[in-house]
């Protein structure tokens, strides 16, 4: 970052006021979270008899270890390795087929090339929100309700990633691709030894995105995942609620919210850099 | 743009793009076809035979009272969305944007929510408000305010509209960020030199130049609002009371889902494609002028 | 080390023609230096012997075989590229060793052949940077590392040195040509700059417009440009052209007259009168710019004995009537 000028900057008291309206923004983003990591440490008595305290209690071990091992409806260990093969599948899946066929958009001719890609782009336009009706019985009549690869499949059928590593690919230099001929590479040796970690970057800044997208899916596993064994655990939550009027089980609902927040919290903090990069890129 | 070398062979590049081909044709062409047309069908009481209707699905919908309703309820939401996620995004840029140290440490912490699924978030809000045990409620109702958003119409869609926009804050926050910090400091500084106070500056020089990334997170959030709220509708109020907070995604899944109604569910699919088309067209047109310039 | 052929190469793209027809043997051995203004289909010739563009009709051959649809890699040759290609995530050992290894050369006589290399162009202290470890010149001799171990027949070089600054332009010019001397081996190198074109090669093509103007040694070509592009292009300052009609040439359309065979002289007294517009004293040698009577620009060098005169004033310039070129319309050589 460049070295700022000081002639703009606020000395004194204006600094002192922008840190405390920096502070404030973030204890509004944190309140929530704070008031679920507490509501994940006491027992459901001091919760059900407003109002909950405020600080820690406790109970965090026995909480925590009842939601892993027991949960409400499914152990929320089980839950918390579904949505982690969802978001590792869909990340890894859509990262494979979106190089193989970007390098091929980018590097062959051949017949309907331009065909493919106004197809892949078309797929930009709609979220499975909006097709989600036709796309269960799709997935129904494969039978692949209740499996890994319901849950993720039709999340990889969208072409953002394509488009982005075909940017990529069209900014490597020509003459690279060039030099490879000359050395004698194949295409399939030129993708793996040169355009491959040359793309390492871009693949992990893509992963982080892809990762979160995944991890977070609300509405299609909600769909497909009948089985409480097979329930991710963002969606799992809701269904932590017990319908009618009895009193949910808060701590075990708030332990299980904050390990449905770690994974993806560990990797966009561990990976800030590469997270907004990816961001910033995927948006371009 | 083109690459000037290829590689030679017709069957290698075909096998490439197979994968991608198949998986995109089974699990998005084909349903799109569907949606588009079960649109113009509609299902005998029994789900045996199908009914040609035309437009007739559409023209019902339009004239339905709930679909329009929902219209306007997304409208006002997205709206409500876009203007509270962004207002306090920009807000805090622009403290981060005047420190000389820290303003790292504060994007550290502003930024991870974006990990936080709409689902959670929710639960989350959820939990603040329930009427029964909810602190926020609670601290209300000493104050002499009953909140109930299980009842209340406006107070759902409020809660709605705030934890949709909470988790959505880091991502306005990131780019409004980078935006601010691309302004280069010699123009704010000569405005400085000019006598221009901090709020002239702001209003004359840094929001102008700000328009562009502005005008990309209007229609990013937007699109946001209209489609990855699904979560938070879903776990706080299920769209009540009374549909005061059924947007159209959530009328997707509650009249195709909960009321098997697929003919008009599909109907709506494609209604809603109409919509993400016409906002992608003006994000690329957008993107388009922001290459030129 | 091999022979190159090449018999009425075309190429066209489309329906434009870019090379429309060139035709040279090159001899074992060989430095011949391919020059022209952008454009001129320099760099697609290169490509088209490279293996790296299609040839569109004609025949290109090397050591005596039809390569026309050989893969590059088969045809014995390896590349020097202008912005060196090298791959950003390999080390300089694995660029050089690439080629090798993909060829499935054994492994010790992979180490062997780049140390050797690497011995030869001073890189053995770099063997485990990264590229982008490595300054402008060091690049270009990896670049060139990479081509040497492969022990090709033919080297192509296409504008290797015009990333460098102009310092280090001139040495790593003699360092190429002294490493291709020490190979031995044949050498096909394209370039915009005329002193380079006029230091290294052996024999030169001038290309025009994807023509070939004139083949022939550099000091053969320069004392006798076959077209007035030829004339034009190779020398600096470049040559005069003056009306034929305006110096009494009656065959000539325009005649070329390179600025050293200028003398000033006093006005009236020469063969064409002007004003001296301004002069560029060089130290060794002047050079005088002059506006004749008709409007052309012409150069005059003198050597820094001879007076220079003021600017603005009247003068004249004279020249010896074997030292010109008279060109006709078409621009060809009289």
């Amino acid at each position: 970052m460049a070295e700022r000028s000081g002639m703009v900057e606020k000395r004194g008291l204006g600094l002192w006021l922008t840190h405390l309206g920096l502070i404030i923004g973030v204890l509004f983003i944190f309140f929530p979270i704070w008031l679920a990591f507490v509501a994940s440490t006491v027992e459901n008595q001091d919760i059900i008899r407003p109002p909950m305290p405020v600080w820690p209690g406790d109970q965090m071990i026995e909480n925590y270890t009842n939601a892993l091992v027991a949960g409400i409806n499914a152990p929320v260990a089980l839950m918390l390795f579904n949505s982690l093969v969802m978001a590792l599948g869909i990340a890894l899946g859509k990262i494979a087929i979106s190089l193989l066929s970007a390098f091929a958009i980018v590097y062959f001719r051949f017949p309907f090339r331009q065909t493919f890609f106004w197809l892949i782009f078309l797929t930009l336009m709609l979220p499975v929100e909006v097709r989600i009706v036709p796309t269960y019985e799709v997935v129904a009549n494969f039978g692949m309700l209740n499996s890994y690869s319901g849950l993720i499949l039709p999340l990889v059928a969208s072409a953002t990633a394509t488009f982005l590593f075909r940017q990529f690919f069209l900014t490597v230099p020509d003459e690279l691709a060039e030099a490879a001929r000359v050395d004698g590479a194949r295409p399939m040796q030129f993708f793996f030894d040169i355009l491959l970690p040359m793309s390492r970057t871009n693949i992990a800044a893509l992963f982080v995105i892809l990762f979160i997208y995944g991890w977070n899916q609300y509405l299609w596993p909600l769909l497909i995942t009948t089985d409480p064994e097979m329930n991710t655990i963002v969606m799992g939550i809701k269904q932590m609620f017990p319908s009618g009027d009895d009193f949910a089980h808060w701590p075990t609902i708030m332990a299980t919210s904050i390990l449905a927040m770690v994974p993806p919290v560990i990797v966009v903090v561990g990976m800030q850099k590469l997270f907004i990069r990816g961001l910033v890129e995927s948006e371009k | 743009m083109e690459k000037r070398v290829t590689f030679k062979g017709i069957w290698l590049p075909l096998l490439l793009v197979l994968p991608q081909i198949l998986i995109t044709a089974v699990f998005f062409f084909y349903p799109a076809g569907q949606a588009i047309w079960q649109s113009l069908f509609i299902p005998d009481p029994f789900g045996l035979s199908m009914q040609w209707v035309g437009l007739g699905n559409f023209e019902y919908l339009l004239s339905d009272r709930y679909y329009r309703a929902s219209f306007v309820t997304t409208a006002i939401f997205s709206i409500l969305v876009t203007l509270v996620s962004m207002g306090v995004a920009l807000y805090l840029a622009v403290l981060a944007d005047r420190l000389i140290k820290g303003s790292g440490a504060y994007r550290t912490l502003l930024i991870w929510p974006y990990a936080v699924a709409p689902a959670v978030a929710g639960v989350l809000w959820l939990f603040m408000f329930n009427t029964r045990v909810g602190v926020v409620s609670w601290y209300l109702g000493q104050l002499g305010y009953d909140w109930n958003h299980v009842l209340n119409e406006g107070e759902a869609m409020g809660l709605v509209v705030v934890a949709s926009a909470w988790g959505r804050i880091s991502y306005n926050f990131l780019f409004f960020l980078a935006g601010l910090q691309a302004i280069p400091r010699s123009v704010i500084e000569a405005a400085a030199i000019d006598g221009a106070r901090f709020w002239t500056r702001f209003r004359t020089i840094v929001w102008p130049l700000l328009s562009p990334t502005t005008f990309f997170l209007l229609v990013v959030n937007i699109i946001y609002a209209f489609f990855e709220t699904f979560g938070v509708i879903h776990t706080i109020t299920s769209g009540g009371p009374q549909q005061a907070t059924t947007i159209l995604v959530y009328k997707v899944y509650s009249d195709g889902f909960v009321g098997q109604d697929l003919g008009s569910s599909a109907a709506q699919s494609v209604i809603l494609l109409v919509v993400v088309s016409i906002l992608t067209i003006i994000q690329f047109k957008y993107i388009e002028r922001r290459v030129h310039y | 080390m091999a022979t190159l052929t090449l018999e009425n190469v075309k190429k066209s793209f489309g329906k434009t023609d870019v090379i429309h027809g060139v035709s040279v043997d090159v001899q074992d051995g060989e430095f011949i230096v391919i020059v022209g203004p952008s454009g001129c289909g320099k760099s697609t010739l290169l490509r088209m012997v490279a293996g790296l563009e299609a040839v569109s009709s004609g025949d290109i051959q090397i050591g005596g075989r039809r390569v026309n649809d050989v893969e590059p890699m088969d045809r014995d040759i390896a590349m020097v590229f202008q912005n060196y290609a090298l791959y950003p995530h390999m080390s300089v050992f694995d660029n050089m060793a690439y080629g090798l290894k993909i060829a499935k050369v054994p492994k010790p006589e992979i180490e062997e052949r780049v140390r050797q290399a690497a011995k030869l162009l001073q890189l053995e202290p770099y063997l485990t940077r990264k590229p982008r470890e490595l300054s402008g010149g060091q690049r270009q001799r990896v670049a060139m590392g990479r081509a040497i171990v492969r022990k090709p027949a033919v080297f192509l070089f296409d504008e290797p040195l015009s990333n460098l600054d102009a310092k280090l332009r001139v040495q790593m010019r003699l360092e190429i040509k002294a490493l291709q001397r020490a190979l031995g081996v044949t050498a096909l190198y394209v370039t915009h700059d005329q002193v380079e074109a006029m230091t290294m090669a052996d024999r030169m093509i001038v290309m025009n417009g994807g023509v070939a103007d004139q083949i022939g040694a550099p000091l053969d070509v320069y004392a006798n440009p076959a077209t007035e592009f030829v004339a034009g292009f190779i020398g600096s300052p470049p040559t005069n052209f003056i009306d034929g009609a305006a110096v009494g040439q009656s065959g000539g359309h325009r005649v070329g007259v390179r600025p050293e065979h200028m003398q000033l002289v006093g006005a009236g007294a020469g063969r064409l009168d002007g004003r001296a517009a301004y002069c560029e004293a060089l130290g060794a040698e002047t050079l005088v710019h002059v506006k004749s009577a008709t409007g052309t620009q012409i150069t005059v060098r003198q050597d820094a004995g001879h007076p220079i005169p003021e600017e603005g004033s009247e003068v004249g310039m004279d020249w010896d009537r074997e030292n010109e070129m008279p060109f006709n319309a078409e621009g060809k050589r009289l």
